[in-house]
């Protein structure tokens, strides 16, 4: 039969069915139902087994503390293992499945552990798998993970999207219960700008769920107007079905919103939005969760919170059983009954540890005071209890009620403690909130309602007025005052039955116990040894209840105990969420030259660098090797003319009267006298005399220069001169900015690179030889009169330019040079040729600045100015700097040519065994040279500037190669730079 | 966090990059002497652990590319003060 337990009334919209699967079978809920409440009244009381020992579980809570009911929802792709079935909104076609068994639900062959139990206490692992120590990764680890745990990750790609957001509110009420919304009515009436959140997908808390009248209505109605009356104003943002997860820095909280229903319908809209919420304050009306008491075979099926038992039955429209009894130490418990009664929902009886006469009368129950229950039994569902008093009581639901603790997690984001209060047996907030955050109701500890309300009111009042709303005449809700008084009660001597404290980690009294005579007294080590707490609900029933059985334990106080520290996130958060859009090709920038496109015509293979897409090289049809088409680029380069696209490389312009100044003190060589019309090579260090970077400086005219820098070290170097400028020379003439993607630059290099470029630049600007000589730099027009900027600068170390135009020019400029150099075979280069170029002519490149390198190191220890002060001077003269046995960089030639020679080898002596004591140094860069017919490489050796013509062998023992090389300068191709200046 | 820039107004600090402590701006000048090494090694190495209230640059980066000397709490995180990194070094002199 459908939805058996299912009675009249609630807030669900019984004329609605929703169909959804549990492990398979066809189900029926209603709207409004949660997964938990959908499965409640289809009678599923056994929803899962146990983490540790595979017990069979049954729904705890209505709420997101549940320990038990965590479930994989959805499937393939989608599926999300660890979902709480008790938070999770019923929709059409949702299909759950219950976690860790092996078989099915009811017959789990894991179940053997349980019998085992006496042997897996607090301590078990790290006692019983000391030794042999290589099995704990091979064997143990593997082993208990299996066993133990929880869902399983589909393992593939999530395929929902997640979205970030930003909110800005003067008031931020988290929780929209009874004080929440009391506090937002009068903080909104200001017109103080608010954003209310709650967790629930129905706004209400604890409102929804209770009995109880406000203003003469439900409170269930008075919560639905005012949230009415709150969305209607344009003031408030109501957040429902959002978690405020975190409390960071300056009143910035982290908030997770859930759209999952959304998401099912519409494909390309986020499952969650990760919000990020800018509140100059908040209340934190969160409310308070209830904890169980500590008795024998307290987890069984059945056997659920007090508080719980009684939302499903209001709200929810379910009976958890057909005969429920309750089991207290606080005058709440009692509500639950009476609810059950007003609900005609069979209560056998109800037990009070307290002994103090009857806090209500519960028609058809019997009454136990100073009673409590010692065990339970009922392996797959409750059957019975048994009390203190030695009497058996048939029941199927235990509601029991171990006091209500306030929710004062967030509170204590900013390293909060907790204090205690024995009024309510549990701890609240201390003082230490984190700046800007007020609390109120019951996660205050102010746990009756009528006192809440006021008190949400009060602080909605005195937080508008604080920041400077004038607040209206307003009269808090009225309620009836129902008192609450608690003994505290942490459990029940329970023999050789064990009593669970946490549920979700199968934590006992007893292991608490062991844990404390172990020796582990601080509360953190107790947390740890016993995984009290660790769970992913964070031990939200259990700590406060671990907590006073330690205290009991080891004779002290609540206070002296204290609980463990309370961070981020309040409740699990998806990685995904934390990502949103910033996944595949959309985890950082992608970035395209002007003449990217051109590229891809040209059938470019690419490479990222500082998250550009550069070409790498150019295949030509029948390429079937990339060397192929390397050593092609190369030798036409070198023959006639290439082109390369350098956009890439970082651009800075720079302008005023002080730049030459500046440039010296940032540059180890000399800048104060570069003439107008001329580049100049510049070498910079960081402060610690190491290179930071390379590139040239032009000076177009008297007060405007434009430096480049490698690609990769754009924004440092960037970041360097404005800290230079700002902190260091505040009042120095200069002005900067970065130009790196307003041109695009092209270099043309080749002995016919000029004839190609006389054919593109307009005839009234002279770049004959003599014209604009080598290291020329200035202001040209192209193609009829487009603005261009020309360097003569070689990195190829052939006769070359690099021309830069506005980066809209950039793919027609392409396209003309292509066209323009056809006569002379022009060819396109990539990266790869590029490279080749720059190790034949022995440029340091990026595997040579590593950071680690001085200018000496270099070989450019000459380039250093002697006569003055730049960054990295000082510090660059320390001796081990300057010793001579450094590491070194020099070239590399294979002594037997037909050798493949690899960068990351390492050198040693000719007789020496590879060791780190043998290592000389290591080829940083390497490649094969189309030009020489062999392999080159260029590296550091010690003393290796002194080493020239010595042999040493270059060892590479991961790709198995051990060679002789030469050891010789770094220039291969045309040492004097002859071509350069032709 | 947030970063009350001086001329932009409140800032999230995912706009900016952070460098170290202020004294950075304090560089020696004396680089002719052979003592200053001594000067230039505290200058780049030496740093206060400090466990309250820290002088430290900001760079907005994300912005307008100000230098920032930011004033922060670094028990409590709380920023008491922000300048121009280009006004504090004006401050100790390091102007025209």
């Amino acid at each position: 039969m459908s939805q058996i337990n299912r009675i009249k009334g609630g807030l669900v919209n019984q004329k609605k069915s929703i169909s959804f699967t549990f492990n398979g079978q066809i189900l029926t809920g209603f709207e409004g139902d949660t997964l938990a409440s959908a499965l409640l009244a289809n009678n599923k009381k056994l929803v899962g087994r146990s983490f540790k020992y595979h017990r069979p579980r049954g729904i705890v809570t209505a709420g997101s503390e549940e320990p038990n009911a965590i479930m994989e929802i959805g499937n393939g792709a989608y599926k999300e293992p660890n979902t709480k079935a008790t938070i999770t909104e019923l929709y059409n076609g949702l299909e759950a499945n219950s976690q860790n068994h092996r078989g099915p639900l009811g017959f789990d062959l894991m179940a053997i552990t349980d019998f085992l139990s006496p042997l897996l206490g607090a301590g078990f692992y790290y006692k019983t798998f000391m030794w042999p120590k290589a099995f704990w990764e091979k064997f143990y680890e593997p082993a208990i993970r299996n066993a133990a745990g929880l869902g399983t990750l589909s393992t593939e790609a999530d395929p929902d999207t997640y979205d970030k957001g930003f909110r800005y509110c003067d008031i931020l009420i988290i929780g929209a219960g009874a004080t929440g919304l009391s506090a937002a009515i009068t903080a909104a009436s200001s017109g103080a700008k608010v954003i209310l959140a709650d967790e629930d997908f129905l706004m209400g808390g604890r409102l929804n769920t209770e009995s109880i009248k406000i203003n003469g209505v439900s409170g269930s109605k008075w919560a639905k107007d005012t949230v009415a009356a709150l969305s209607a104003m344009e003031n408030v943002t109501l957040m429902s079905d959002t978690t405020i997860f975190g409390v960071y820095d300056h009143g910035i909280y982290g908030a997770i919103e859930n759209r999952a229903s959304e998401a099912r319908e519409y494909k390309d809209k986020p499952r969650q939005v990760n919000w990020r919420i800018y509140a100059k304050r908040s209340i934190l009306c969160a409310g308070a969760i209830e904890r169980s008491i500590a008795f024998g075979n307290n987890d069984r099926p059945g056997v659920m919170l007090a508080s719980a038992v009684r939302s499903y039955a209001n709200r929810f429209a379910v009976a958890t059983g057909d005969k429920v009894s309750v089991y207290t130490n606080n005058d709440d418990g009692w509500n639950t009954a009476r609810d059950l009664v007003l609900n005609n929902i069979k209560v056998v009886a109800v037990i009070d540890s307290r002994s103090i006469s009857p806090v209500l009368r519960v028609p058809g129950a019997e009454i136990f005071m100073g009673t409590d229950v010692e065990d339970t039994s009922g392996r797959r569902a409750l059957k019975s209890i048994k009390l203190t008093n030695g009497k058996s009581i048939v029941t199927d639901c235990l509601a029991v009620s171990g006091g209500w603790n306030p929710n004062l997690h967030l509170t204590c984001h900013h390293r909060g403690i907790p204090k205690w209060s024995e009024k309510i047996a549990s701890f609240i907030p201390d003082e230490s909130n984190p700046p800007g955050m007020s609390v109120a109701g019951r996660a205050k500890g102010t746990m009756v309602l009528a006192d809440a309300i006021i008190e949400g009111h009060n602080e909605g009042l005195a937080v508008a007025s604080d920041l400077g709303y004038k607040v209206e005449e307003l009269d808090p809700a009225e309620t009836q005052t129902v008192s609450y008084s608690v003994t505290a009660n942490w459990g029940v001597p329970s023999g050789k039955n064990r009593a669970w404290v946490d549920l979700q980690n199968d934590v006992t009294a007893k292991d608490i116990k062991l844990a404390n005579q172990e020796g582990f007294k601080s509360v953190e080590h107790v947390k740890r040894y016993t995984t009290l707490g660790m769970a992913t609900d964070q031990g939200k029933t259990a700590n406060v209840l671990g907590i006073g059985i330690m205290a009991d334990n080891m004779g002290q106080t609540m206070e002296q105990t204290g609980t463990t520290i309370f961070r981020p996130p309040y409740s699990p958060v998806a990685i995904g969420a934390f990502a949103g859009r910033r996944r595949g090709m959309e985890f950082y920038p992608t970035r395209y030259t002007p003449s990217h496109k051109w590229s891809v015509e040209q059938g470019a293979i690419f490479v990222e660098v500082g998250m550009w897409y550069r070409s790498q090289w150019f295949p030509l049809p029948g390429e079937t090797h990339w060397r192929e088409s390397v050593d092609r680029e190369v030798k036409q380069t070198r023959a006639s003319v290439g082109i390369c696209d350098v956009t890439t490389l970082g651009k800075i312009d720079i302008k005023g009267a002080d730049v030459s100044e500046f440039l010296n003190k940032v540059y180890v060589n000399a800048f104060a006298k570069v003439p107008v019309g001329k580049t100049r090579y510049g070498l910079m260090l960081r402060e610690d005399g190491m290179v930071m970077d390379d590139g040239t400086t032009a000076r177009l005219s008297e007060n405007h220069f434009v430096m480049t820098t490698t690609t990769a070290n754009a924004v440092n170097v960037y970041r360097h001169l404005q800290f230079c400028h700002q902190c260091l020379w505040p009042d120095l003439d200069v002005h900067m900015i970065s130009v790196t993607e307003q041109f695009a630059q092209y270099a043309v290099a080749g002995p016919n690179s000029r004839k190609l470029l006389q054919k593109v630049v307009d005839s009234n600007c002279d770049i004959s030889n003599e014209a604009f000589p080598y290291m020329a730099a200035g202001e040209i027009t192209v193609c009829g009169g487009i603005p261009a900027r020309l360097f003569r600068i070689s990195f190829s170390g052939e006769l070359a330019y690099e021309i830069a135009v506005q980066t809209r020019y950039g793919d027609s400029l392409m396209r003309t040079l292509m066209e323009a150099g056809e006569e002379f075979n022009v060819v396109p280069y990539g990266t790869e040729a590029l490279g080749v170029m720059r190790i034949e002519k022995g440029h340091a490149a990026g595997p040579e600045l590593n950071g680690q390198t001085s200018a000496y190191d270099l070989g450019m220890g000459g380039m250093i100015s002697g006569k003055k002060d730049f960054i990295g001077y000082k510090l660059g003269l320390r001796e081990d700097l300057l010793r001579d046995d450094r590491m070194q960089m020099v070239g590399f030639k294979p002594v037997n040519t037909q050798d493949l020679l690899q960068a990351g080898s390492h050198l040693l002596n000719l007789r020496d065994k590879p060791s780190t004591e043998t290592d000389q140094g290591w080829i940083s860069s390497c490649i094969y040279s189309p030009i020489l017919g062999h392999y080159i490489g260029i590296g550091f050796i010690k003393s290796g500037h002194s080493r020239k013509g010595e042999f040493v062998r270059a060892v590479d023992l991961v790709r198995g190669n051990d060679i002789e090389v030469e050891i010789c300068s770094p220039h291969f191709v045309d040492p004097e730079g002859e071509r350069l200046r032709v | 966090m947030i970063i009350n820039h001086p001329l932009l107004g409140p800032r999230d600090s995912e706009e900016f990059v952070y460098l170290g402590a202020a004294d950075l701006i304090n560089r020696p000048s004396n680089w002719e002497h052979d003592a200053s090494a001594e000067d230039f090694y505290q200058y780049q190495y030496i740093r206060e652990n400090v466990a309250g209230d820290h002088r430290e640059l900001w760079y907005h980066e994300q912005g307008d590319q100000s230098w920032l000397v930011v004033t922060r709490n670094t028990l409590s995180h709380e920023i008491i003060n922000v300048e121009l990194a280009q006004d504090v070094s004006r401050g100790i002199g390091r102007g025209k």
